[in-house]
């Protein structure tokens, strides 16, 4: 029977790129959903999720440039400092480069729990910029999104590694 | 430490150290050139009119959400909105029916001292969109733009006061910076006293700020604030804060000073927006390299986010 999730030794086929472009262009209108109050606090950055999941499965399509221009157009959707989801995603496509080698070795919610650190690290980086270009430090639920994002990741994992999941994956043993 | 770096073979293109150095030092000088100069402005129009339709078609399950809702929205509860707002338009019956007399009188007196008509610009009433995205700024949305002929820097208030200023027009949305901002200023008057100052956001959850009023100035708590129009962006006499608590520390300059606005400057949804007022005295001008020159009220124009 083939498990809910892609086990580490199962063979995904290459994900088509229009697959790859739709679920970019979902990721930035689930980050485009008006949200209020405490939803918003707990709306993750679904755009950098896609963008760390390709960067892992087919870093030959998604790589740092991909994700430092999908990063421009955050910028102007929520009138952010030009820049700041840029650098954010270009450092998270980069460190999916080397994190990409072992990740896929753990279970979901073992890899949820380094997603959770990369996605801190670029949320305090986006943070340092902000304060040095002189805006007010936020409250601290500014770092609930990235740990949210993290519990996020073993669901989008699964929904976007099906279509490349082989027909047959009997993996019975 | 096992060697990370393919074989030399294996033309990958250059390594992803050097691209990220390469799109990093590109992001901070766009981000100095966003924050300091604002340059960019232009692009982000342009990228704006392709985001915008998508951004207006994520909103309408919300909306058609809150339709759904508000249709079955029980019997009950209208009924008794509307008995409330009966008795709200008898209580103010008073005023209104005094008011045509106030109003005449008070033409009569601004003739008198021949002062500029307050407030003679038109008002769009817009409707807020979503609240910014951004946690380090204080921004709604609002639909409509300079296809409504709205400008950046007219003066937004709702039923209850001032609720901030546009910052930017886009076609058929604009961005408004919310009083509580941290880069937003308004100039005030003490609508007891008369006294002069500057109310200044100050960010996320904290107070509004009236600063540089000396320990001695006659402010206490309770006391309204309302616009100067010293800085001609915001007309004179709207209702902007009351004072919230005054602390005189005898070892500081100034007084700390904590105000919260009049207007739902976080919940209103309907909000008017001021265009510019027809008789507004011209501004005096600027010395040549009078850049740093202080602008009361302009949003600190340098500051995106």
């Amino acid at each position: 029977m083939p498990s809910f999730a892609a086990r580490p030794e199962e063979i995904l086929k290459p994900a088509r790129p229009l697959f790859v472009a739709l679920t970019m262009l979902f990721g930035f209108l689930a980050n485009l959903l008006p949200a209020a109050g405490f939803a918003a606090v707990l709306k993750p950055d679904f755009l950098a999720l896609v963008i760390l999941y390709w960067c892992i499965q087919e870093p030959r399509m998604m790589g740092v440039g991909f994700a430092w221009f999908a990063g421009l157009w955050m910028d102007v959707a929520d009138a952010t400092l030009f820049g700041q989801h840029a650098l954010a995603y270009a450092v998270l496509a980069y460190s999916a480069e080397y994190f990409r080698r072992r990740v896929l070795r753990f279970t979901l919610w073992h890899q949820a729990a380094q997603v959770a650190v990369l996605l801190l690290f670029c949320a305090a980086l986006v943070l340092l910029v902000r304060v040095v270009g002189g805006a007010p430090l936020p409250r601290w639920t500014y770092f609930v999104a990235p740990l949210v994002g993290a519990l996020v990741w073993p669901l989008l994992s699964v929904m976007l590694q099906r279509p490349q999941r082989p027909a047959h994956s009997s993996v019975n043993r | 430490m096992l060697h990370t770096d393919p074989p030399p073979f294996f033309h990958r293109g250059p390594s992803p150290l050097a691209r990220l150095s390469f799109f990093a030092l590109l992001s901070i000088a766009l981000l100095f050139a966003d924050t300091r100069f604002r340059y960019l402005e232009g692009i982000r129009h342009g990228v704006n009119t392709v985001i915008a339709p998508l951004q207006s078609a994520v909103q309408w399950p919300g909306e058609a959400a809150g339709f759904v809702v508000s249709y079955f929205a029980s019997k009950r509860a209208l009924s008794a909105e509307n008995t409330e707002l009966k008795s709200q338009l008898l209580a103010q019956g008073p005023a209104v029916q005094g008011a045509s007399r106030v109003e005449a009188e008070n033409a009569k007196l601004k003739a008198l001292l021949d002062v500029h008509a307050r407030y003679g610009g038109a008002a769009v009433a817009v409707e807020v969109l979503f609240s910014g995205r951004d946690p380090f700024s204080q921004k709604v949305f609002v639909g409509k733009g300079t296809d409504a002929g709205i400008k950046p820097g007219e003066a937004v208030i709702d039923e209850a006061g001032v609720v901030g200023q546009v910052t930017r027009a886009f076609a058929s949305m604009s961005e408004v910076t919310l009083l509580t901002d941290k880069d937003h200023a308004v100039p005030v008057k003490n609508e007891r006293t008369g006294v002069r100052s500057v109310l200044y956001g100050t960010g996320t959850g904290r107070p509004l700020e009236l600063r540089f009023i000396p320990p001695s100035a006659d402010v206490q708590a309770g006391d309204r604030l309302i616009t100067s129009g010293l800085d001609g962006t915001y007309p004179a006499g709207l209702a902007v804060a009351k004072v919230d608590a005054v602390e005189r520390d005898t070892g500081q300059i100034f007084a700390h000073i904590t105000c919260s606005p009049l207007a739902g400057v976080d919940r209103s949804e309907q909000l008017l927006v001021l265009g510019e007022t027809a008789a507004r005295i011209a501004r005096p001008d600027e010395p040549a390299g009078a850049d740093n020159a202080r602008k009361p009220a302009r949003v600190k124009a340098r500051r995106g986010g």
